[in-house]
Formats: C-alpha cells, sequence, structure tokens
C-alpha cells in the first residue's frame, strides 16, 4: 500500500514537471517579459528605462535559461526558469504585484474557501444522490419523466443565473441574509448560508440525471434480478444493493474534485465577495498580476494530481476486488 | 460596389462548418448504419422540436455571419463620382440589414419593454395652458420608441393588441401553410390521400416527429411573428443603459454563442481524433507520450489554464494594434482566439475515450485480418477504426455544444471571455448583472438574455440527448 503510494507519487513528479513548464512557456516565451511590462506600464508612457525598471523589480531582467554571465551553478539558478518556475515545487511563489507574498496570502485565503465548498460539496451530493435515488425508485412513471425534464432544464441555466437570482430573491426581495461579505469566526454562517444554498441548487440538475443514469445502468444487472428474485422489497434493493455498488463510478467522478475544494469557486466568491482563492484568482485575473495566476495554476494542478491518487485510493475501499499490483 | 464585402475568419470557418454538415449528411445517407441511427433520432420527438429550434438559431446565426462595409454616400455636391469611393469603418452583416431599425433606433438610455417613455424622470420643459415653458421632472417621451403614436399615447395599448393578433393571425396562416406543405410531401411519399397523410404526421409513432416539428414551429412562429411585427415601432425588450434596443443584442449574441461552442470543436476533433487513435493504434513509446500530454493538460483546472492563455493573448494582442484593419477584425480574432484556447484545453477527455475504444477495435478479429493480409496501419485507421469510432466523436460534439456555450457566458464574466466590443450572452449579462439593484429594478436586459440563451441550451441539451440515445450501441436496443 505504502510502496503504491509513493510509487504513484513519484509518477506524479513527471507531470508536475510537464505543468511547470506548460505556464513557463505560456508566461515568459509566448510573450516576453517586455511586452508584460509594457502592457502594465500601459502602451503610451513606455520607456527602455520604465521596462527595465519594471523587470529588475521583479526580477524578470534575467535571462531565461542559461545565464552566460553567472558562473558555476549560478549559470542555472540566476535566471527566470530556475527562480520563478523551479521554485515553485518548494512553495516558493514569489510576490504579487501589489508586494504581498504569494505563498502567505493563499494559506490565509484557505480558510473562506473551504467554509463556502466544502458544505456545497457535502450537501451537494446527498441531495443528488438522494433525488437521483427517488427517480430511479419511480422509474418509467410520469415522475421520473419530469424529473429528468427537470433536470435538463437546470442543467441549461448558466451559473450565473442562479446566482443573480438567488440574490436579488433571498437578499433583496425577502431580505433573509446579507448580500454579500464574509465575516470570521461564528458570525460566519449567515454569509455561507445563501452562497452554499446557490451552489447547491445550481448542481443538482446535471449531478441528479447523472447519478440516475448510474443507477438505471446497475439496475439491470444480474445481482439485482436476484435479490428481487428471492423476494427483497424494491426499496431493500435499491439502498442495500443498488446503492453499494453504484459508488464506484460514483467515486471517479466526486473524489478526484474533493481537494479542488480548496481553490474555491472563482465565480460564487467573486459575486458574493468572499475572500478566497476564487475571489483571489478573479481579482488577479483582472489585474493581470501574472505571478499569482501561475501560482495558482501549480497549485491548482497539484491538488487534481492528489484527487487522483486519492480517487484510485478509495476504490479498494468500496470494491474489494481490486487490489494494487 | 454599394457595399465591400468583408470576410472575417470566424465566417470562414462558420461556412466550412456548414459544409462539412453537408458532407456528414451526404456520407450518413450513404452508410447503413448511420441512416438508421439518423432515422432513430429523427423518430425522437424532443430531438426534433429541438432541431427545429435550433434551426432557427442556425438560421440567424448564420445571416450574421455574411459581413460588408457600406460605402459612405458622398454628401451630393458635384465631383462626387470623381473621389474614390470610401467604405464605412463600421463591418456590418447581412443580419444588421435586415435589423437596420432596431440598430440605428437608439434612445438615450433605459427604457422598459414596449414603452413609449424613458425609464427615469428628467427635468423636460412643459409648454403650458399659458403658452409659457415650465420646467418639471417628469419621464421624458422617447424618440423612437411607439413614436408612430405621435402625442396619442393612450392609443398604446390597443395598438400593441391589434399588432398582436394581426400577428398571431399571420402566424397561424405561416403555419398552416407549412403544415399543408408536409402533408403534401408525406402524402406523396407515401402515395395515399390527404386524410391518410394527416393522421400519419399526427401519429404518436410515425417513421418521423412530424408532429413535434410542426407544433415546435407553431410555437416559434406563434412567439417570433408578434414580436417581429411589434419591433418595427417599439422597443420590443426595452433598452439598456446606452439606449440600444435589446432585441437586437440577444439576436447579435446568437452568432457568437455558435461560433464558441462549434468552431471549438473544430479545433478539438483533429486534436483528439489524431492522437486518440494513434495512441491505441500504435500503443508502447507513442501510448506514453500522448497519455502523459493529455494528463498534464487535463491536470490544469480547466478555468485557470484558459484565464492563463487568454491574458498571454490579450498581451500579444495590445501589443501589436498594426495587425487589425477594424475593430471587428479584432474582436473577431480574440473570439478566434478563445475558441482555440477553449478547444486545445478541452480535447483530452474525447481523446481518451477514443484511445480506449480504438485500444479495444485493434484486437477485434477484422482488424487483425487486415493486419494478416498487410495492408498498412494508415489504411487500417482511415478504413477500419476511425470509422467505428465516429459515432463518440458524433455524441461528444453535440454534448460539447451546450457546455461551451454556458462557458462562455461565464469567461466573459470573468473577464477571459470575448472582446468587451463583441455582443454576446456573457457581455449582456456581464453588463446587466448590476441593474437588478437599481432602484427602480432594471430587469428587461438580463431577462432577455436568461430566455435566449435557455432556450438555445435546452434545445441544444435535447438534441444532445436524442442523438446520443440514437448512436450509442449501448443504449441502441432499447426503445
Amino acid at each position: 500500500m505504502l510502496a503504491y503510494i509513493i510509487r504513484r507519487l513519484l509518477y506524479a513528479l513527471p507531470i508536475l514537471v510537464g505543468v511547470n513548464l506548460i505556464t513557463f512557456a505560456l508566461f515568459f516565451v509566448v510573450n516576453t517579459p517586455d511586452d508584460m511590462a509594457r502592457m502594465q506600464l500601459g502602451v503610451k508612457r513606455v520607456t527602455p528605462e520604465a521596462i527595465d525598471r519594471w523587470k529588475a523589480e521583479r526580477g524578470y531582467d534575467k535571462p531565461l535559461f542559461f545565464n552566460d554571465a553567472a558562473s558555476g551553478s549560478a549559470m542555472l539558478s540566476e535566471t527566470i526558469f530556475f527562480s520563478k518556475s523551479v521554485r515553485m515545487f518548494v512553495g516558493d511563489f514569489g510576490r504579487a504585484e501589489d508586494g504581498r507574498d504569494i505563498a502567505r496570502e493563499i494559506v490565509t485565503r484557505m480558510g473562506p474557501s473551504l467554509a463556502i465548498a466544502l458544505p456545497t460539496f457535502i450537501i451537494g451530493l446527498l441531495v443528488s444522490v438522494s433525488l437521483a435515488l427517488l427517480l430511479t425508485f419511480f422509474r418509467a412513471t410520469y415522475l421520473d419523466f419530469w424529473g429528468v425534464v427537470l433536470c435538463v432544464a437546470m442543467m441549461s441555466i448558466s451559473g450565473l443565473f442562479y446566482i443573480i437570482g438567488g440574490q436579488y430573491l433571498i437578499s433583496k426581495l425577502w431580505k433573509l441574509v446579507p448580500i454579500s461579505g464574509y465575516g470570521g469566526g461564528l458570525d460566519a454562517w449567515k454569509f455561507v448560508i445563501l452562497p452554499v444554498l446557490i451552489g447547491v441548487v445550481s448542481g443538482i440538475g446535471s449531478s441528479t440525471r447523472w447519478y440516475r443514469t448510474i443507477f438505471i445502468e446497475e439496475i439491470a444487472r444480474d445481482y439485482v434480478r436476484t435479490a428481487r428474485a428471492k423476494g427483497l422489497a424494491e426499496a431493500a434493493v435499491l439502498f442495500r444493493h443498488v446503492l453499494r455498488n453504484a459508488l464506484i463510478p460514483i467515486l471517479t467522478g466526486v473524489v478526484v474534485v474533493i481537494p479542488l475544494l480548496f481553490m474555491g469557486s472563482l465565480l460564487t466568491e467573486s459575486f458574493f465577495g468572499i475572500p478566497g482563492l476564487g475571489s483571489y484568482t478573479i481579482d488577479a485575473i483582472n489585474a493581470q498580476d501574472f505571478a499569482v495566476v501561475r501560482a495558482m495554476v501549480f497549485i491548482g494542478s497539484l491538488l487534481y494530481i492528489v484527487g487522483l491518487i486519492l480517487t484510485d485510493l478509495s476504490y479498494t475501499f468500496v470494491d474489494p476486488r481490486i487490489r494494487f499490483n | 460596389m454599394p457595399f465591400l464585402p468583408v470576410i472575417l475568419w470566424s465566417d470562414v470557418l462558420i461556412w466550412l462548418l456548414l459544409l462539412l454538415a453537408v458532407v456528414l449528411g451526404w456520407l450518413s445517407a450513404r452508410n447503413p448504419l448511420w441512416r438508421t441511427a439518423w432515422r432513430r433520432v429523427g423518430r425522437s420527438r424532443a430531438g426534433m422540436a429541438s432541431a427545429t429550434l435550433l434551426l432557427a438559431f442556425a438560421v440567424v446565426g448564420l445571416l450574421d455571419s455574411l459581413h460588408y462595409r457600406p460605402r459612405l454616400v458622398a454628401d451630393g455636391g458635384q465631383g462626387a463620382s470623381a473621389q474614390p469611393t470610401a467604405y464605412a469603418v463600421e463591418v456590418l452583416s447581412l443580419l444588421d440589414a435586415l435589423l437596420t431599425p432596431l440598430r440605428t433606433r437608439n434612445e438615450k438610455t433605459y427604457s422598459e419593454p414596449l414603452a413609449t417613455r424613458a425609464h427615469a424622470r428628467e427635468t423636460i420643459e412643459v409648454r403650458g395652458s399659458d403658452g409659457r415653458l415650465q420646467q418639471t421632472r417628469d419621464h421624458p417621451r422617447l424618440r423612437y420608441g411607439g413614436a408612430h403614436l405621435g402625442a396619442d399615447e393612450s392609443r398604446r395599448d390597443a395598438d400593441v393588441a391589434s399588432r398582436v393578433l394581426q400577428a398571431l393571425g399571420l402566424a397561424l396562416l405561416a403555419w398552416a401553410a407549412v403544415a399543408v406543405a408536409v402533408c403534401g410531401g408525406v402524402a406523396r411519399a407515401q402515395g395515399s390521400g390527404w386524410r391518410q397523410a394527416w393522421r400519419r404526421v399526427w401519429r404518436r409513432d410515425g417513421d418521423f416527429a412530424w408532429n413535434a416539428v410542426l407544433a415546435a414551429l407553431a410555437a416559434l412562429l406563434l412567439l417570433a411573428m408578434p414580436v417581429a411585427l411589434l419591433a418595427t415601432d417599439y422597443h420590443v425588450f426595452g433598452t439598456d443603459k446606452v439606449g440600444q434596443d435589446v432585441l437586437y443584442q440577444v439576436l447579435k449574441s446568437v452568432r457568437t454563442a455558435l461560433v464558441i461552442g462549434l468552431v471549438t470543436t473544430l479545433v478539438m476533433l483533429p486534436l483528439s481524433v489524431l492522437l486518440g487513435v494513434l495512441a491505441g493504434y500504435f500503443r508502447g513509446w507513442v501510448d506514453d507520450l500522448i497519455q502523459y500530454l493529455y494528463t498534464t493538460l487535463s491536470s490544469i483546472p480547466g478555468v485557470l489554464l484558459i484565464a492563463a492563455a487568454v491574458l498571454m493573448m490579450q498581451v500579444l494582442i495590445d501589443t501589436h494594434p498594426q495587425w487589425f484593419a477594424t475593430a471587428a477584425e479584432r474582436a473577431d480574432l480574440r473570439l478566434l482566439a478563445l475558441c482555440f484556447i477553449l478547444g486545445v484545453t478541452s480535447w483530452t477527455g474525447l481523446c481518451r475515450l477514443l484511445r480506449g475504444e480504438t485500444l479495444k477495435l485493434r484486437e477485434l478479429e477484422y482488424i487483425q485480418a487486415a493486419q494478416a493480409f498487410g495492408v498498412s496501419s494508415l489504411r487500417i485507421i482511415g478504413r477500419h477504426i476511425v470509422p467505428n469510432l465516429m459515432h463518440i466523436v458524433i455524441i461528444a460534439l453535440v454534448m460539447d455544444f451546450s457546455s461551451l456555450v454556458l462557458a462562455e457566458a461565464v469567461l466573459s464574466y470573468v473577464g477571459i471571455g470575448v472582446d468587451p466590443t463583441m455582443i454576446s450572452f456573457g457581455t449582456m449579462i456581464n453588463n446587466a448583472r448590476l441593474e437588478l439593484a437599481r432602484e427602480p429594478m432594471v430587469w428587461w436586459s438580463l431577462s432577455a438574455a436568461f430566455f435566449f440563451m435557455f432556450s438555445l441550451v435546452l434545445a441544444a441539451n435535447l438534441f444532445a440527448d436524442a442523438v446520443r440515445d440514437a448512436f450509442d450501441p449501448r443504449l441502441a436496443g432499447s426503445p
């Protein structure tokens, strides 16, 4: 088991290196630091001195891969590639445009992101699985038909409308909770409740339909017929047999996103003014803060790879037929 | 010439896609397996009703994909003919020409749907009964909305009602004409009488879901005809902050959504088919390399990769203004770049599917027989493997469309979508999202964008379901 995990982690390393190379190519090769400086300073009042100063402040004035001027190991380490890309592996993301340390900012912003994303994820999963079971129970009836129609309709609505509509209805019209903002400590619940509710509702359509398909496929299996043949009630068949076996395909899609919960949701956080990682990313995109976007890309893929490993591990817990080899 | 044709890159791709669709249709008609699959789509009522709606959207999008620059009218005087002909900087489309009243009749700012007066009060001068000018605060009269009524604004309700009635009558007439044509076609094809044909059309389990097509067409005509008739003199969906007609904006958004949803697949398809088939067929180091490539790409969260790529593209576009002759060309290239980025970031899922399926196919007897006969790998892939993967490709194409349209709205909101000057559902929502907080509330922009986007995505989803049910061999056996 441990050997397996270590091997998977070693496999992950080349992928992370690949991600690093892609982001490096995107940010420094497609556009030279000169272009970025011109963009940041504004095209009009650009002078060679201003560009040089901008680059020197951010450490972009070094050569890309290989430093002829330095000697020894500094030939490789005194480069943009080393100082901006390789150092990400040890958690050094450099500084944002406003001079703050990105790594520190990320740690403090994880809390609010999790406070929204975790409840949304858990409640959303429970609600959609229960609804899907309900539809499966009433399969081939009008309830099932109209349920699926409703699901398709709900997944055809853009997430933006859920947020705008929810904010308008609950916060502005009924004045139940504040429209946006975030508070630390126990007061946070009234800021959290609306984003979580909207997150759950906007996800119901597609996930319920997806889980229903899985259940329906599972229900056609032989063991289900056996269970019915020995006289089990339909509810017992569904809960004791179908649900447990359908967990395997459900896990594939679900476990992989758990680590990504740390990243928060871009839309929800920026609409509700929650100081999490999602709104951090959006602000960085709007301010064209390349260092932050680069750091978030790196962290995002790191978490995704962790998710993939977790998925593989979780299989062994739900499916004893799968063993590590 | 009264105009100068402008061929934008996205126009070329859109018409190319139409050509591809025609070729695909021709190929399907020759292949018995596909013919039956498409027949199954044709039998699906939800599929055909949504296809009718999609066709209407496609017509709007195609009309909006023929661009030109009108000639500037020289101002009268002699020697006008001697001047070199000048063309406007503004690039228009055929749709713009058809919608000229909507495009040009701009109010000052917000006005409600079908309003004759502006939404906000202003200080206006009114000539009082004693003939003197008095200043009062009131809703000023709109310049174009209901202008034909003159001073008699109270007639508006009656006017609207009579126009709607006229439109409904016209819609019914048009629908009846289509229905008769369909019945005639069916009667000729069956060699039967009209009564039988009529009954056949409305039967639940016919060979082709004509009933769904006609029902969808009826709904479409009953909604579109009153809008068309009212739009000549009113702002049917109101006007936005800068006084532009909202109906015009939603119609223009359709093309952007179609380009994003369709052109992206042009980028995605070759990548995923080529790499997926190569990986599955050759295995070994080719497979390892391609697997590494797509695992790496898919491990970067989609939005972030798109954000990074779009940011870089923005820098590229902003630092090279000399590449673009008109603003429309710049916006167009940015749209295409967005499609390209979306395509490059979203081919991995389909590629993985195709690789798995190819791995399965290459072990089948008929492929092994071909290999034993010494058929070259290229020929085996071209003749035996790719045609047997097409059902996966078609299903993936129709399934991706709606998610791409939805993604465009989100990306435009985040600020990494289409050019801000390009009208799209995303930019409309982005501009209108704070309007609900205004007092009094401005709801029409957002509602119009919602309604049109919802119907486009819903139709696409329903059509995708019908296509999947018909093409997926696992589902094909079941009714």
